[in-house]
C-alpha cells in the first residue's frame, strides 16, 4: 500500500502548499472580490485601506478560525483513531462532539458567552458524553469493539442534538445562537477573541497528545503488548480521551458540530505511509486545516450570498471515506 | 541489558477476577539467568495465565512473582518492562507500520515523553533485528509479512527491549521447521548471554532438546519440574494429557523425543 507516490513527503508538501493557496483563495473570494496579488499585500497591510479592512478584519479571523478548528479536529480524530484502535473513530461520530455541543448550549442558556468559559463548558459535556458513550458500549457488549462503541457514538449524538432542539426551542437567538446553528456548523462568528482562544486551546491540547504520541504507539498494538512495554493501558486510555475532548469541545464551542474532518485526514495521512502517532497527529492537524479551509471557502461560495452550512459539506466528503474505510474494516 | 536476573514464583495464585476460581494454584518455580525454562501442558492448564500474571493483567491472590530480588506487586508496569520482555501470545496491529518503526517500539520502556531513540537505542534495535533475523524485511510494512515473519518481527521487538528477563507465550506457533529451529537457536543464544529464557511451548520434543528445565502445568498446578529427562516421562505426560503416548530417547540427537499414540481400537 505504500507505493511509490505514496510517500509521507508528498503529502506534507502537497498539504503545505493547498493550504497557503487555499488561504489566498478564502481571502481573496467574497461578496468584494479581490485579485490574488492584492490579496497578499492587503494582508501584509499595503495597497487599498477597503481591501486591507476587508482582508484583515472581515475575512482574515474566519480563516484563522477554519485553521485551528480544522487542526484541533483532525488531530483529535488522530489521537481517538489511535487508542481505540480503530481507523473510524472521530468525535462527531463518538458523541464527543454532541455532547460538547450541549455543555456549550446549557452554558449560553446560563448566559454564559464568553469565548473562554464556553469551550470549558462544553468540555464538561464532553467528558459527560464520553462517560455515557463507554458505558453504553460496556453495557452492550464491550467497550473496545469498533462497531458497538461507534453505535453507542451515534445514539448518544442522536441524544444531544435532541437535547440542544428541546433547550433552544423558547431561546432568543441573539442569546445562545439558533440550534441550527450548533448542528450544522459555521464559521462565521469569527472573532479575533475567539481565534485567540481557540489558539490557546488548541496549542495546549495539541501539545499534550503529542508528548503522549509514542504512548499511542505503544497503545495502538493492543493491550496485552502495550502492557508489556510498560503502558498503563487504562490511565493512557483516560488522559487520551480527556485530550482528545478537549480539543473537539474547542472546535465545537467555536464553529458547531462539524463531522469527519477527524476521520478523513487521519486515514490519508496513514495511506501516505505516516503511521507513527507524533507526525500522524502533526499531518493531521495539518489536514484537517486545509480540509476545513477549502470545505468553509465552498460552503459560502457555491451558492453565493447564501451560505451552506459547513457541517453539511464536511459530511458530502467524509460519508465516502467513512464507506470507503469500512469495507476495509474486518 | 543490565545485569542478570532470575524470575522466580513463590507459591502464586493467579485468577481471572477476585471471585472467580483460580486458574494458576499455588505455582512455585525458579528460572535462573542463563538457561531455558519451557513451561510446557494441556490447553487450559495455567501456562498464560502465568504470562498474564507477569503483566499484572490478573488478579494475583496469593504468593510473590520476583524478578532479581524485586516484587512485581510493587513495581510499575514501566519498571516490570525495563526488566522483563514479554511477548504475549497474539497480537494484531490495529494499523500496519514500518517493520523498523515497530521494533523500535521495545525501547518505549526506557524513553521519556520527550525523548527520540539516542545512538545506544539504535544500536540495540539492528542489533535486536540481526539476531532474530528481520533485517531483509526492516522496510516493509507489517502487513505485508507472512505468518512466520510476523512471529519473527515480534522477536525483534521483545529482544530490542533488552532486558534481562525474556517472558515469550509460544513463539514458535505459525513457524515451519527451519523458522522454528532457528528461533529456539536465537533464544539459545540469549540465555547463553546471561539472560533468563521462559517460554510456554506445545512443541514438547524440540523443547527437550533446548531446555534446561521443563515445568508441566496441569489444571493451574506445577504436575512436574526438572530437567527435561525428569519431565519427559511416558506415565507422568499421558496423565497430564490423557492420551496414549511413549517416550524414546532420539539416538541422533540424544533427547527425549514423544510419540503420541494412535487412540486403541
Amino acid at each position: 500500500m505504500n507505493s511509490a507516490g505514496r510517500q509521507p513527503w508528498v503529502l506534507w508538501s502537497v498539504t503545505v502548499i493547498a493550504l497557503l493557496i487555499l488561504v489566498v483563495a478564502s481571502l481573496a473570494i467574497g461578496a468584494v472580490p479581490l485579485a490574488p496579488m492584492d490579496t497578499v499585500n492587503a494582508l501584509l497591510g499595503h495597497g487599498d485601506d477597503t481591501a486591507v479592512t476587508i482582508v484583515r478584519e472581515l475575512r482574515l479571523p474566519r480563516v484563522a478560525l477554519a485553521i485551528l478548528v480544522g487542526a484541533a479536529l483532525g488531530s483529535s480524530g488522530a489521537a481517538l483513531q489511535g487508542t481505540l484502535r480503530n481507523a473510524l473513530a472521530e468525535p462527531y461520530l463518538l458523541g464527543v462532539s454532541g455532547g460538547s455541543a450541549v455543555g456549550a448550549v446549557i452554558a449560553m442558556t446560563l448566559g454564559v458567552v464568553s469565548a473562554a468559559a464556553v469551550p470549558l463548558a462544553a468540555f464538561a459535556g464532553a467528558v459527560v458524553a464520553v462517560l455515557l458513550v463507554l458505558s453504553l458500549a460496556r453495557a452492550a457488549g464491550g467497550a473496545r469493539d469498533a462497531r458497538t462503541l461507534l453505535m453507542a457514538g451515534v445514539i448518544i449524538g442522536a441524544f444531544a442534538n435532541a437535547i440542544i432542539l428541546i433547550l433552544l426551542a423558547d431561546q432568543p437567538p441573539e442569546r445562545s445562537r439558533s440550534a441550527l446553528w450548533w448542528m450544522a456548523g459555521s464559521l462565521a462568528d469569527g472573532s479575533w477573541p475567539r481565534v485567540s482562544w481557540m489558539l490557546i486551546y488548541l496549542s495546549l491540547g495539541l501539545a499534550l497528545l503529542l508528548s503522549r504520541a509514542r504512548m499511542l504507539d505503544v497503545l495502538s498494538l493492543g493491550d496485552e503488548s502495550a502492557a508489556a512495554l510498560g503502558a498503563d493501558v487504562g490511565g493512557a486510555t483516560r488522559q487520551v480521551f480527556l485530550i482528545s475532548a478537549l480539543l473537539a469541545a474547542a472546535s465545537v464551542a467555536a464553529a458547531g458540530l462539524v463531522g469527519f474532518v477527524g476521520l478523513v485526514v487521519p486515514n490519508i495521512a496513514r495511506a501516505f505511509g505516516i503511521t507513527r502517532h507524533r507526525p500522524l497527529i502533526l499531518s493531521s492537524a495539518l489536514s484537517g486545516a486545509a480540509l476545513l479551509v477549502l470545505a468553509d471557502l465552498v460552503a459560502r461560495t457555491v451558492r453565493a450570498p447564501v451560505e451552506l452550512p459547513l457541517g453539511a459539506i464536511t459530511a458530502l466528503i467524509g460519508v465516502p471515506v467513512f464507506l470507503l474505510r469500512l469495507r476495509r474494516t474486518k | 541489558m543490565t545485569q542478570s536476573a532470575a524470575l522466580e514464583f513463590e507459591s502464586v495464585t493467579l485468577a481471572y477476577a477476585a471471585s472467580a476460581p483460580p486458574v494458576a494454584r499455588n505455582v512455585s518455580l525458579v528460572a535462573g539467568p542463563g538457561k531455558i525454562t519451557a513451561i510446557v501442558g494441556p490447553n487450559g492448564s495455567g501456562k498464560s495465565s502465568l504470562v498474564r500474571g507477569v503483566l499484572g493483567l490478573m488478579p494475583q491472590h496469593s504468593g510473590r512473582i520476583l524478578a532479581g530480588a524485586n516484587n512485581l506487586l510493587s513495581m510499575s508496569a514501566r519498571e516490570i518492562s525495563q526488566q522483563i520482555s514479554v511477548m504475549p501470545q497474539r497480537e494484531s496491529l490495529a494499523f500496519p507500520m514500518k517493520v523498523r518503526d515497530y521494533v523500535a517500539l521495545g525501547r518505549s520502556p526506557f524513553l521519556g515523553l520527550w525523548s527520540a531513540l539516542s545512538s545506544r537505542d539504535v544500536t540495540i534495535i539492528s542489533g535486536a533485528m540481526a539476531r532474530a533475523e528481520v533485517v531483509a524485511f526492516a522496510d516493509r510494512s507489517t502487513d505485508e509479512l507472512s505468518g512466520g515473519e510476523w512471529q519473527r518481527v515480534r522477536l525483534a521487538r521483545t529482544l530490542a527491549q533488552d532486558t534481562p528477563i525474556l517472558l515469550l507465550d509460544e513463539p514458535t506457533t505459525f513457524l515451519d521447521i527451519a523458522h522454528e529451529m532457528s528461533t529456539f537457536e536465537t533464544l539459545s543464544n540469549e540465555a547463553r548471554a546471561g539472560r533468563t529464557v521462559v517460554m510456554v511451548s506445545h512443541t514438547l520434543t524440540l523443547v527437550a532438546r533446548f531446555a534446561d528445565q521443563m515445568v508441566l502445568m496441569h489444571d493451574g498446578r506445577v504436575a512436574a519440574i526438572g530437567s527435561p529427562r525428569d519431565v519427559m516421562q511416558a506415565s507422568v505426560l499421558e496423565a497430564v494429557y490423557g492420551w496414549p503416548l511413549v517416550v524414546s530417547h532420539d539416538p541422533a540427537v540424544g533427547a527425549p523425543t514423544l510419540v503420541p499414540l494412535r487412540r486403541p481400537g
